[in-house]
C-alpha cells in the first residue's frame, strides 16, 4: 500500500535522507529502527507532508497514488495518520472538537453525540483520565497522556496507515502494553498497516514487526525480519559502522 | 439536550441570516431634527431645550463644553487625526417619541432591528430592550413582572425626566465630566443611553439589552448610561451595536457609569461591531461597594479605532472586579483596549483577562492599570493578557501599569504573545483538517475562555464574525 522509492530529503540545508526505499503492505507492521539522528523521524515527517522537509528526489505512492502531490490534510483523508513524538498543544480546542472537525472535513457522518460516546468509551479502554478530555488538546498533559491521546485519535479516525513516531518514549510498560494491544486490534480487525519508528526494541515485543528496516545517516543499512531486532539488542547499532 | 440542540441550530441560522443581510447599508430615514454640523454653545443649548431638561442639567452640559474646549486631544493610544470634529452632527433625532411597541417604530428603522433580530430575541430571552438609533432611543420595553418589582429600565432622557433626584445625585459621580476630553464631550452633548435602577435584593433573571445603531453619515453618537444596582440585587446588561459603511469618520463617544451597592452583582457585556469608519472612544466605570461584584465582558470586533478601558473602583471591603475581553484587529483597525482596577478597600480582588487577535495589518494594544491604595490590605489582583498575531503585517503591544501602595497584597501578571505556530497547523492538518479551518480552530480555542462567558447568542455571533473575518469575506 505504501511504496517509498529512492527518496532524498533536505531540512534547511542538510540532507537527512539520501535515497531511501521502503515498502509497507496492507495489514503489515514494519519497524523502522536506527540510532538518534539516522533520519527515522525525517521519513515520518516527509510522509505526512511537513513543509519543513523538502523532497529533492524520489517517489512515494499510497495505494498507487502520488502522495507527494498532496497536502497534509489530503494525505490524512487518504488514510495516513501519524502519532507524533511530541504532539503540540492546542489550547481551548478539545479532542472532541478537533476530531469532529477532522471527521467532517473527511465527509464522514458522525453526530457530536456519537463521537462523544465513542471518545469516552475509548478513553476508558486506554485508561485516560476523563478530565483531560475537557481540556485543550495536549494542553498541560503529561508525556504519557499525550501518547495515549494520539492512540485514541487513531481509534476514532481509523487510518489505513499508522505512523508511530517514537511512541514509546515517556511511557511505562503497562501503558505501552495497553497502547500496543489497541493498535494490534486495529491491525487484525481493520487490516491497518503500521510503520513503527523506534530506536529501542521494547515496543517491538508487544508490536511484533513483520519486517524491519534499519536506517543510519539517512540511508538503509539493513533489512529483514524480526531477527534484526535481537541482533541490535545484543550488539547495538555499532555493527553498522 | 434535544431542545438545546434545536435552539442552537436556530440561532446559528439566524446569525447567518443576520450576517448575510447587509447591515452595513444605510437605512433611508427622514430625521425629525438634525443639529447643524459642528459644536458650539448654541448646539448644546438647543439639545437641552429640545429635551425640556431642568436648568441644572443644561448648566452641567455647558460646564462640560467649556472643559471639553480647553482639554487637549489625547496624544497616546490611537491616531485620532482622521476625526474632523467640525464635520460631525452632534444631535440627530430620528423620531418624535420612543415606541412602546414595535408598531410605533417607523418601518425603515424597525426593519433594521428586525434584521439584527432584536424583537425576536426580546420575545425569547430578554427581560427588556432599548434600541437607540443615532441620538435617540426609538424603542423600549421591559417585562411587566420586573416593572412590578420596581425595576426601572428607561432611556437616560426618560430617566432624567422621571427620576431627576437620582440622576442629579449619581450622574457624573464616577465619571466626572473633566475625566478626559471625550467624557467631557459626552457630558456636553449626551443623548439617549439607558437608565437602570434595580431595587434591593431584586434579581433580574434574564438580561436587559440595549442595541445601538449609528445610521447617518458623519454622525456622532453620545449615549449616556447610568446603572444603579441596589444592595443585594443582580443584573446582566448586554449591549450590541452596528453602523452602515461610510467613508467619512463617525464618532461614538459614550459614558457608562455603574453603581454596585453592597452585595450586588452586575455583569455588563458588550459586543462591539461598528463599521470600520467609526471611532469608538468610550469611558466606562463602575463603583463597587462592600462584597459587590462587577464584571465587564467586552468583545471588540469592529471600528477603525477603539479606545476603551472599563474600570472598577473597588471601594468596599471584599468588593470584586473583573474584566474579560477579546479584541479582533483586522485590516485598518486599531483596538486599544484594556481595563483599570482600583483597589481602595481591604481584601478586594480583581481579575483581568484580555485576549487579542491581529491579522492583515491590524493592531491590538492592551493597556491595563492595577492600583492598590495604602490600606487595601489583603487585596489580590491577577492580570492575564494573551495576544495572538496571525501574520507578519500585524502588531500587538502591551502597556501594563501597576501602582501598588500597600505591601500586604498579591499581584500576578502574565502576558504571552503567540503566533499560530506551523506546528499547530501541521498537527491539525495531519488529522485531515484543511489549513483555513485549522487556523480558525486555533483562533477559536484561543478566545474560548472569554467567549464562553458571553451569552450563547452573542458568543455564536462573535465566533461567526471572527470566522468570517478570517475568511476575509467581511469588509
Amino acid at each position: 500500500m505504501l511504496e517509498i522509492n529512492n527518496i532524498r530529503v533536505q531540512v534547511e540545508d542538510k540532507e537527512v535522507l539520501n535515497g531511501v526505499n521502503l515498502r509497507v503492505d496492507r495489514g503489515e507492521i514494519v519497524a523502522l529502527m536506527g540510532p538518534n539522528g539516522s533520519g527515522k523521524s525525517s521519513l515520518a515527517n516527509t510522509l505526512i507532508g511537513n513543509p519543513r522537509y523538502r523532497v529533492l528526489e524520489g517517489k512515494i505512492k499510497l495505494n498507487g497514488e502520488d502522495l507527494l502531490a498532496m497536502k497534509t490534510d489530503e494525505r490524512a483523508s487518504k488514510g495516513v495518520l501519524m502519532a507524533f513524538q511530541q504532539p503540540v498543544a492546542i489550547p481551548g480546542v478539545t479532542v472532541r472538537e478537533m476530531l469532529l472537525a477532522a471527521l467532517r472535513s473527511d465527509g464522514k457522518k458522525m453526530s457530536a453525540l456519537e463521537l462523544k460516546k465513542m471518545v469516552y468509551a475509548e478513553a476508558q479502554k486506554l485508561k485516560i483520565d476523563e478530565t483531560i478530555l475537557t481540556r485543550g488538546v495536549n494542553d498541560g498533559f503529561s508525556g504519557g497522556e499525550k501518547k495515549k491521546l494520539e492512540i485514541l485519535q487513531m481509534r476514532v479516525l481509523k487510518p489505513e496507515l499508522l505512523i508511530l513516531d517514537e511512541i514509546d518514549s515517556g511511557l511505562d510498560v503497562d501503558a505501552l502494553k495497553l497502547l500496543a494491544e489497541s493498535i494490534m486490534e486495529m491491525v487484525k480487525e481493520e487490516k491497518m498497516s503500521v510503520l513503527v519508528i523506534t530506536h529501542y526494541q521494547k515496543l517491538l515485543k508487544y508490536l511484533v514487526p513483520d519486517k524491519v528496516t534499519v536506517l543510519k545517516r539517512g540511508v538503509v543499512v539493513d533489512g529483514g525480519d524480526k531477527e534484526i531486532v535481537e541482533k541490535i539488542e545484543k550488539k547495538g547499532y555499532a555493527i553498522y559502522d | 439536550m434535544e431542545e438545546t440542540k434545536k435552539l442552537w441550530k436556530k440561532l446559528r441560522k439566524k446569525v447567518t441570516q443576520f450576517m448575510t443581510k447587509n447591515l452595513f447599508k444605510r437605512d433611508k430615514v427622514k430625521y425629525v431634527y438634525k443639529s447643524k454640523k459642528g459644536l458650539d454653545e448654541g448646539v448644546v443649548i438647543d439639545i437641552s431645550a429640545r429635551k425640556n431638561e431642568p436648568k441644572w442639567m443644561l448648566q452641567r452640559r455647558l460646564d462640560a463644553l467649556s472643559l471639553y474646549e480647553k482639554m487637549p486631544i489625547p496624544k497616546w493610544g490611537g491616531d485620532l487625526s482622521p476625526i474632523d470634529f467640525d464635520d460631525i452632527y452632534y444631535y440627530l433625532k430620528p423620531v418624535e417619541k420612543a415606541g412602546k411597541t414595535w408598531e410605533e417604530v417607523p418601518d425603515a428603522i424597525k426593519n433594521t432591528f428586525e434584521k439584527i433580530g432584536v424583537p425576536e430575541a426580546e420575545r425569547k430571552m430578554l427581560a427588556g430592550v432599548k434600541s437607540q438609533y443615532d441620538s435617540e432611543v426609538v424603542y423600549g420595553s421591559i417585562k411587566k413582572s420586573l416593572a412590578k418589582k420596581g425595576v426601572v429600565f428607561l432611556s437616560m432622557d426618560e430617566g432624567l425626566a422621571q427620576y431627576p433626584e437620582l440622576v442629579k445625585e449619581y450622574w457624573g459621580k464616577v465619571v466626572p465630566m473633566g475625566d478626559n476630553k471625550l467624557a467631557a464631550l459626552n457630558s456636553a452633548v449626551w443623548s439617549g443611553g439607558s437608565f437602570i435602577y434595580v431595587p434591593k435584593n431584586v434579581e433580574v433573571g434574564l438580561p436587559l439589552q440595549a442595541y445601538f445603531r449609528i445610521n447617518a453619515e458623519s454622525a456622532g453618537q453620545f449615549e449616556r448610561t447610568l446603572i444603579i444596582a441596589d444592595e443585594g440585587s443582580k443584573l446582566h446588561y448586554i449591549e450590541g451595536c452596528s453602523a452602515p459603511a461610510y467613508s467619512t469618520a463617525s464618532l461614538h463617544a459614550a459614558v457608562v457609569e455603574i453603581f454596585v451597592k453592597k452585595g450586588a452583582k452586575v455583569q455588563y457585556s458588550t459586543v462591539q461591531n461598528w463599521y470600520k469608519n467609526v471611532y469608538n472612544l468610550v469611558t466606562k466605570r463602575a463603583w463597587v461597594e462592600e462584597e459587590g461584584e462587577m464584571r465587564w465582558v467586552d468583545g471588540n470586533l469592529g471600528s477603525a479605532l477603539t479606545m476603551k478601558y472599563p474600570a472598577c473602583i473597588l471601594a468596599g471591603r471584599r468588593a470584586h472586579g473583573e474584566m474579560l475581553s477579546v479584541a479582533w484587529a483586522g485590516k485598518d483597525q486599531h483596538q486599544d483596549t484594556g481595563a483599570k482596577m482600583i483597589h481602595l478597600a481591604p481584601e478586594t480582588t480583581s481579575q483581568i483577562v484580555s485576549k487579542s487577535i491581529s491579522k492583515n495589518g491590524g493592531r491590538a494594544s492592551f493597556r491595563g492599570l492595577v492600583q492598590i491604595n495604602k490600606g487595601a490590605v489583603g487585596s489580590r489582583s491577577k492580570v492575564t493578557c494573551d495576544a495572538l498575531i496571525l501574520d507578519k503585517l500585524s502588531r500587538s503591544d502591551t502597556y501594563p501599569t501597576n501602582k501598588i501602595m500597600e505591601e500586604k497584597v498579591v499581584l500576578e501578571h502574565e502576558a504571552t504573545v503567540s503566533r499560530v505556530s506551523e506546528e499547530q497547523l501541521l498537527y491539525l492538518m495531519s488529522r485531515g483538517i484543511d489549513e483555513k479551518e485549522a487556523e480558525a480552530l486555533v483562533v477559536n480555542g484561543f478566545m474560548d475562555p472569554v467567549v464562553k462567558e458571553i451569552p450563547m447568542e452573542y458568543a455564536i455571533e462573535i465566533n461567526r464574525l471572527i470566522n468570517l473575518e478570517m475568511q476575509g469575506s467581511v469588509g
